[in-house]
């Protein structure tokens, strides 16, 4: 939820990096998306382009690429893709898990001129 | 041209619950957000939980909902310093929404500050406040497959409180079903079975609580 907020906030940090890089125009932001980050991509999407229409930034394309919850089980160090929210080692049944990803949204990297 | 960026979008309310957490540990105050859908028992555990502990505990409550100040109002016929925030609309408490608060308390004078949340399964597990604990409520009235269904809320909480079990003969609930979902989702959660209208159950919740302060106060030294 709150794709627009997020939206907002995520083109502040494109702006500075534009401004930083000296850039002009912006082609694509990749972003990686935690599957566990509570964030609908298509939602996300379109925020971003209601926020950009009009703007020096329209026409911008926004790659999302979900990164699947993945743990490490802290008994047998098994690394597996934890499903459907369940934490729990499928291979030695521990529930000592430690999330290695799928938590975080991201902003990788920008294609700008 | 690529530009490497990596960076977290959600940055700037992480820094500021950050921020937030500093204060509240230099003053070694316990901080807990409580979280639950509307109606669960969120308010009502305050007031139980204030009559119980207020003489062993400073406790100090901010008060968040979109509208009204009711809740603050029950609280404060408790004695205890609180305050409301009024969102206006937004659907979960942030980091900003509570540092505009601090100048209403002395945090020196609390040992456990309690942020009672939006009633809300959804929103209020995404955003930090600069709290220690996440704790919330599932009523037996929702049904056992709330963890399933909300998993990020339940991944996020220490605690989990089922409440009004007072209401349990009247309906075809599975305790045991809830506590296997909800330890699915998060195995080390903390779970007490509750009625903040009886008052069963309680004692654990009160005792974990005052082991929480407890453990804060001695990181001062």
């Amino acid at each position: 939820m709150h794709e627009m907020s997020i939206a907002q906030s995520l083109l502040d940090i494109i702006k500075e990096e534009m401004f930083k890089n000296d850039a002009k125009v912006l082609k694509s932001v990749r972003l990686e998306v935690g599957q566990l980050s509570a964030v609908v991509p298509e939602s996300l999407s379109f925020c971003f382009k209601v926020m950009v229409d009009g703007t020096e930034f329209e026409g911008a394309e926004l790659i999302m690429e979900v990164i699947p919850l993945k743990g490490q089980c802290l008994d047998c160090n098994e690394i597996f893709e934890i499903k459907d929210y369940v934490f729990e080692c499928p291979h030695c049944g521990s529930k000592e898990v430690h999330t290695l990803s799928g938590q975080d949204l991201k902003i990788v990297e920008m294609t700008v001129e | 041209m690529k530009v490497s960026v990596v960076k977290n979008i959600l940055e700037a309310n992480e820094r500021i619950a950050l921020e937030n957490k500093a204060i509240f540990d230099e003053a070694a105050l316990t901080v807990i957000n409580l979280m639950s859908s509307p109606g669960a028992g969120k308010t009502s555990l305050l007031e139980k939980t204030i009559e119980t502990l207020n003489g062993d505990l400073r406790i100090g409550v901010i008060e968040g909902d979109i509208q009204t100040s009711h809740d603050a109002e029950r609280v404060a016929k408790k004695g205890i310093p609180v305050v409301q925030i009024n969102t206006g609309g937004a659907c979960h408490l942030d980091g900003n929404m509570i540092r505009d608060t601090f100048e209403e308390f002395n945090f020196h004078d609390l040992d456990l500050l309690i942020v009672e949340n939006v009633g809300n399964l959804v929103c209020p597990a995404e955003f930090k406040v600069g709290e220690d604990f996440k704790v919330m409520i599932l009523s037996v009235t929702e049904g056992e497959d709330k963890p399933a269904k909300y998993p990020l809320m339940f991944h996020e909480s220490k605690v989990l409180l089922v409440n009004k079990i007072d209401l349990l003969p009247y309906l075809d609930l599975s305790m045991e079903r809830i506590r296997e979902e909800a330890l699915k989702v998060n195995p080390h959660m903390i779970i007490f079975e509750v009625s903040t209208k009886t008052g069963e159950g309680l004692e654990g919740w009160y005792q974990w609580l005052k082991e929480q302060v407890k453990a804060k106060k001695s990181t001062r030294n």
